[in-house]
């Protein structure tokens, strides 16, 4: 039950503090909405070049947790389903691969803001 | 005497706007907040992976593969992200750990249902159907774009 916490850990945070530069670092219209897209097509591309499979091995849910694993899920199953299914793989493969994700981030997201109202 | 009076009738400063005043207060105190940041963001980004990891270590006890129990965890950790943003508690959270709380997926879901809350009373359609995807529109048609180009180039070179 606890295999691989501690490199989850420090690959995460890791991969947190690299977010948290870029936001101290630079100009000061970085938003989290351009945090997390930087990290989704960054992690999208490293995958892509199979940069980032050797992080998930590495360090699991350090690697598949932050937003770039999204982008790494993404890129990846587009990749798998070329391989199956050849061009139409290109177009499905990607949203299959975070369906879940994203079909939970859509429920969950829906339920929360309909049975909650806003604090303050 | 007269240094006083000049003093007192010093120009204005009024020809500096809001983002040069930002970027001007970051310069004056940079360091120790950068440092400090990004520690709280270690520790807080990693924590939230490791809790990850603890889900998919139990999903993988009850015979999910990796890629499952990892879909499974999203899912699991959108769920929380969701919950303690409807709760008020993540926006305490993000205010102590910055990028911490917004790069793991809990901080995807807590972009989603933030602004959902606070336009509702927009109405349910334009409201919180659409500010759903206020953040996450983005992070969707960046993320499916670079990997429909990623399967095309892959289709090209195979």
């Amino acid at each position: 039950m606890f295999e691989m916490i501690i490199p989850a850990f420090i690959v995460g945070g890791l991969i947190c503090v690299i977010g948290q530069l870029f936001m101290d670092l630079t100009k000061v219209s970085v938003t989290p909405a351009h945090v997390l897209v930087t990290f989704v097509t960054g992690g999208a591309i490293l995958g892509a070049l199979g940069w980032y499979q050797p992080l998930v091995k590495i360090a699991g849910a350090g690697a598949t947790v932050p937003l770039s694993g999204f982008g790494y899920n993404l890129a990846k199953g587009a990749m798998e389903a070329v391989g199956k299914r050849g061009l139409i793989g290109a177009f499905s493969g990607g949203v299959e691969a975070t369906a879940v994700g994203i079909a939970a981030a859509v429920l969950f997201g829906y339920g929360v803001a309909i049975l909650f109202n806003p604090k303050g | 005497m007269r240094i006083l009076v000049k003093k007192v009738l010093r120009p204005p400063t009024i020809g500096l706007s809001p983002m040069e005043y930002q970027a001007l207060s970051k310069q004056i105190s940079p360091k120790p907040t950068v440092v400090k940041n990004s520690i709280r963001a270690f520790f807080v980004g990693g924590l939230i992976c490791m809790i990850g990891q603890i889900i998919i270590n139990l999903f993988r006890l009850g015979g999910l593969t990796f890629p499952e129990a990892s879909a499974a965890t999203s899912a699991v950790l959108i769920f929380l992200g969701a919950l303690l943003t409807g709760l008020g508690v993540y926006d305490h959270i993000a205010r102590f750990a910055g990028a911490g709380s917004i790069v793991p997926i809990t901080g995807f879901a807590n972009s989603i249902v933030a602004p959902a809350l606070e336009f509702k009373r927009e109405g349910y359609v334009l409201g919180v159907g659409a500010r759903l995807f206020q953040i996450a529109g983005p992070v969707l048609v960046y993320g499916i774009v670079t990997s429909i180009i990623v399967g095309l180039i892959f289709f090209l070179l195979h």
